[in-house]
């Protein structure tokens, strides 16, 4: 498995960890870290013992991420609050009967998930096929960009930019600004539900493919697929973003 | 390869799931075709603001909840 991260490197939360891997005589690394590096089986065990440092140790490192995730279906930080609640009350009641195979980060996720997902569908309208849905869900009949920016088959160069993407203005002080963070959450609560998902675990949270198929129960293909479809329309909300900008 | 098509393969791309030909044909298409270019380049700064969004907190209450239900949470079948 490829660390994605290195590519199109993932600064924040995970930059840290490597900072605090970094060389010298003792490397002292923060409580919360520590645990969550801890293989799950040191830790079940520890919460099978009621070691509380170790329960708020996971509690706090992933809670940030589940909230995040239960907030893509549900309307109020309150009510994903308190389907993070729920979910680690819900792995202390499982915690006997957790099996190692699963990873522990991965069995609370799913938790997570399937509870907020619940809550969601009750808002959602519902499209009577269930493979109509998964289709439409994937985005497979959809263009990464809109057809009508490329020539057509009279023009001199067939699917060639007609209207190519102009290059951003100094992105590196937009992206980081409240309106531009707004668009980028906007945009990924506008999306189908899995495709929310995909691209939150991947590129917001910085999961690899392999765990975020076992998570959401997708296969490899239709994690591409979703992921792919998600990320071309997060750059082109950004795209109309800073060009409504350039405009005024 | 058209700019249509590269705009299918960016994903892959990125996520290095090209083989070395299809990586190789889309490297020299990205050298003289300053549209996929910046294309590229835009998606590498979406991924990055994505990657930088701001965490989510638990409030304090929640947290304190949380661990005073572990600390009287009854043990001992199947545990420890």
């Amino acid at each position: 498995m490829h660390d994605d991260r290195q590519r199109h490197g993932h600064p924040a939360r995970e930059s840290g960890r490597d900072a605090a891997r970094s060389p010298g005589p003792a490397p002292v690394r923060p409580a919360t870290i520590a645990v969550v590096e801890r293989s799950d089986r040191d830790l079940v065990a520890a919460l099978r013992r009621g070691d509380r440092d170790a329960f708020a140790g996971i509690v706090d490192a992933w809670s940030p991420a589940l909230l995040r995730l239960a907030s893509l279906h549900v309307p109020s930080h309150a009510v994903a609050e308190e389907v993070v609640q729920d979910a680690w009350l819900a792995v202390l009641r499982g915690l006997d009967r957790f099996e190692e195979r699963a990873s522990l980060r991965t069995w609370v996720t799913g938790i997570v998930l399937n509870q907020a997902r619940t809550h969601g569908r009750r808002e959602r309208r519902s499209v009577p096929f269930a493979s109509l849905r998964r289709r439409q869900e994937e985005g497979r009949d959809e263009p990464a960009v809109d057809p009508a920016r490329f020539q057509g088959p009279w023009d001199e160069r067939p699917g060639w930019w007609a209207s190519p993407p102009a290059r951003w203005d100094d992105p590196q002080r937009r992206l980081d600004d409240e309106q531009t963070r707004a668009v980028l959450l906007g945009t990924i609560a506008s999306l189908a539900p899995r495709q929310r998902e995909v691209i939150t675990l991947r590129d917001v949270l910085g999961w690899s493919e392999t765990e975020v198929c076992t998570v959401l129960e997708v296969s490899e293909g239709n994690e591409r697929v979703l992921l792919h479809r998600a990320r071309a329309k997060v750059r082109a909300a950004l795209e109309r973003h800073f060009a409504a900008e350039a405009d005024t | 390869m058209t700019c249509r098509q590269m705009v299918e393969l960016v994903t892959a791309y990125l996520e290095g799931h090209l083989d070395v030909e299809e990586r190789a044909r889309f490297e020299s298409h990205l050298a003289i075709c300053d549209g996929c270019d910046a294309y590229v380049d835009e998606m590498r700064d979406t991924l990055q603001a994505l990657g930088r969004l701001p965490q989510d907190r638990l409030s304090p209450g929640a947290r304190d909840a949380l661990l005073a239900a572990f600390g009287d949470w009854p043990r001992g079948i199947g545990g420890g």
